[in-house]
């Protein structure tokens, strides 16, 4: 569950968010939708405690992203835009240092990870060096990575982008699966067949300001275009006419 | 402290597995310094032996004129050989290197000497040849000496006493004591112990910071339930790991390589066993915090790893600098010098080379310091791990 009021975040001269707020709720899948600059990360990187904003409060699962980042990083699990992998552990070893630092040690972290591993059908390739792995073989283990701790609420930023239709196809499969299991699961994206697709809930960003949300029903109607596609151009360019 | 020990236990796996980092760290200390050493200090010596050694070759052109005194140049080791140059051919001879230096024994030098005038002797010699200076000294020391064993025959014949030829009487004392004569050679090993010290350390500091950054994974871990003190701590730690190990194999090293080195030859004699490696171990990896702290410090502000790696090449040089000065103008220990990190390791550590007894204070000021200077800079590269800016 995550709740967002009136985020606003400056980086000097320029103002990142300007007025944020929405809420994804557990056994959904929602996805933040905007242009490239439009704020997604900066927000995803509130979320994820990274780092902190200015104005406005971020609530994951009751804890305060500001206040009580621990509290809020213990059941987040995050998976950024750039994999991010140590190159010279293999994919076992990965995941089992992100389960250590999550406090996790013994039989139950070793459960944990054959699972997931498992579940990921990464077999022999979790026994590997890292730094020869495919796109999609550093998108399973990072995946893995950031579930290991079986976080509550799931954070994806971009994950499709530069990944084949194997891939995209086996994360969708998997995002769904978490949804189904009760989880919360908030991802950005550019692409808005790819949140068409997916989401049950949308909330478009332009210029650091949400400018529509709700479900692709809600928004087809609030902005009275035929398609999502078109909803999206309105919404995201509304803010530059106004 | 367990997320520490995670994270210094994954540091060390990994940069273990990097060859890059393992090249570096360990073929310069291990390999590269004691060879460079072993080299310089091999020829060094082997040098000033052949030069003590070596009869003195002297040519002499009009060796007929003066038989008296080849005679006298026989006697005390020269080996004369007679030369049929005029003083033009000579002195074209010695500027083209083909002859070492020539004694120029004039026709009127007979003349002259039984008149009891001073008899004119010219030596060609090249002074900015360093190979042939220390055999033109000694070609010049025997001329005078015979110069002086003729005056004091006159003042003799003549009833004076020659003392008074000798208004002053001086005496060289040489105190060196055989150890401490290679103090030059040995100070140059602290200078190398340094060096591997921080190479060791050089792409794990790297690595913590602008590498991370790099490479996308400082965000993630970065989400994970661990203050970031705890992350910099323990890759920090690690940082400081392989930069001790990479000064103990370096010392264990120079400990191998100095018992093939004929330091004794040159009458020095290398004071160098574990009783000493041990001691020079642990005063100079007091400054293993504050060299740690220092490089991540610097990586933190860079861009890039690229740009970590040159700026901190220029870093290295700030603790090393001392200890080149040191080493060139003989810098002698005292209390105040102590509390410069790095000079005073490399004062201590070459006093225990010595076998020189070192003050209980030079060490708590050198100790004391060093270790608060790296607290402050560990300090710093906290503060600089939980800024924003962190992330570029």
């Amino acid at each position: 569950m995550i709740l967002v009021e009136g985020l606003k975040k400056r980086f000097g001269t320029v103002q990142a968010l300007q007025d944020v707020s929405f809420s994804a709720g557990d056994g959904k899948i929602t996805g933040l939708l905007g242009h490239n600059g439009a704020g997604k990360s900066t927000t995803l990187r509130i979320l994820s405690t990274v780092i902190r904003a200015n104005e406005g409060r971020a609530l994951i699962d009751g804890h305060d992203c500001s206040t009580d980042p621990l509290a809020v990083r213990r059941s987040l699990g995050v998976l950024p835009h750039a994999s991010g992998l140590y190159a010279h552990l293999s994919g076992r070893e990965n995941i089992r240092y992100y389960g250590e630092l999550h406090g996790m040690r013994g039989a139950e972290l070793d459960r944990a990870t054959d699972q997931l591993i498992d579940r990921l059908a990464l077999g022999a390739v979790a026994e590997r060096r890292a730094k020869g792995y495919s796109q999609g073989e550093r998108l399973k283990v990072g995946l893995a990575r950031a579930l290991i701790h079986r976080p509550q609420t799931i954070i994806l930023d971009e994950p499709t982008n530069g990944l084949d239709v194997n891939a995209v196809r086996m994360l969708r499969e998997l995002i769904r699966e978490l949804r189904d299991s009760g989880r919360c699961v908030l991802f950005s994206s550019h692409v808005m067949q790819e949140v068409a697709a997916l989401c049950d809930d949308i909330v478009i960003i332009s210029h650091g300001r949400v400018v529509v949300r709700g479900t692709p029903a809600e928004i087809l109607k609030a902005t009275g275009a035929p398609d999502l596609e078109e909803a999206f151009v309105r919404a995201a360019d509304q803010d530059e006419v106004a | 402290m367990g997320a520490v020990w995670t994270v210094f236990r994954k540091e060390v796996l990994e940069n273990l597995r990097d060859r890059r980092v393992i090249l570096s760290a360990f073929f310069f200390g291990v390999l590269l310094a004691p060879m460079i050493f072993g080299l310089t200090t091999t020829m060094v010596s082997k040098r000033a032996v052949a030069n003590q050694d070596k009869p003195l070759n002297l040519p002499i052109a009009g060796a007929s004129n003066a038989p008296n005194l080849v005679q006298f140049l026989r006697e005390n080791g020269a080996k004369v050989e007679d030369v049929e140059l005029t003083s033009d051919e000579a002195i074209a001879a010695v500027r083209s290197g083909r002859q070492d230096m020539v004694l120029l024994i004039g026709e009127d030098y007979g003349k002259a000497l039984q008149a009891g005038e001073s008899a004119p002797l010219s030596l060609v010699v090249d002074t900015s040849n360093s190979n042939t200076s220390p055999s033109a000294d000694r070609a010049r020391q025997l001329l005078s000496a015979y110069g002086h064993q003729l005056a004091v025959l006159r003042l003799m014949v003549r009833g004076i006493n020659p003392a008074v030829i000798e208004p002053v009487g001086v005496q060289t004392l040489d105190v060196a004591t055989p150890a401490g004569r290679s103090l030059l050679i040995l100070g140059m090993m602290t200078y190398f112990c340094f060096m591997s010290m921080l190479v060791g350390g050089f792409y794990l500091a790297i690595d913590t910071t602008a590498g991370e950054r790099e490479r996308g994974s400082l965000e993630p871990l970065l989400t994970l339930p661990v203050s970031r003190s705890q992350l910099i701590v323990g890759k920090m730690l690690a940082t400081s790991a392989f930069m001790s190990v990479s000064l103990l194999l370096t010392l264990a090293t120079f400990g191998v390589v100095l018992t093939f080195i004929p330091l004794e030859a040159l009458g020095m004699s290398a004071n160098f066993g574990p009783r000493v490696i041990l001691p020079i171990f642990a005063i100079m990896a007091t400054f293993v915090p504050l060299g740690a702290g220092l490089m991540t410090v610097v990586a933190s502000f860079t861009r890039s790893n690229r740009e970590a790696q040159s700026w901190l090449s220029v870093v290295m040089m700030f603790p090393i600098a001392p200890i080149m000065f040191a080493v060139v103008t003989g810098t002698k220990p005292s209390a105040a010098l102590m509390a410069v990190p790095s000079l005073s390791q490399h004062l201590i550590a070459t006093s225990l080379m010595r076998g020189d007894s070192i003050p209980a204070l030079h060490v708590l000021i050198c100790a004391g310091t060093t270790l608060a200077l790296g607290a402050l800079l560990v300090g710093i590269a906290i503060r600089l791990y939980r800024r924003e800016a962190i992330l570029g």
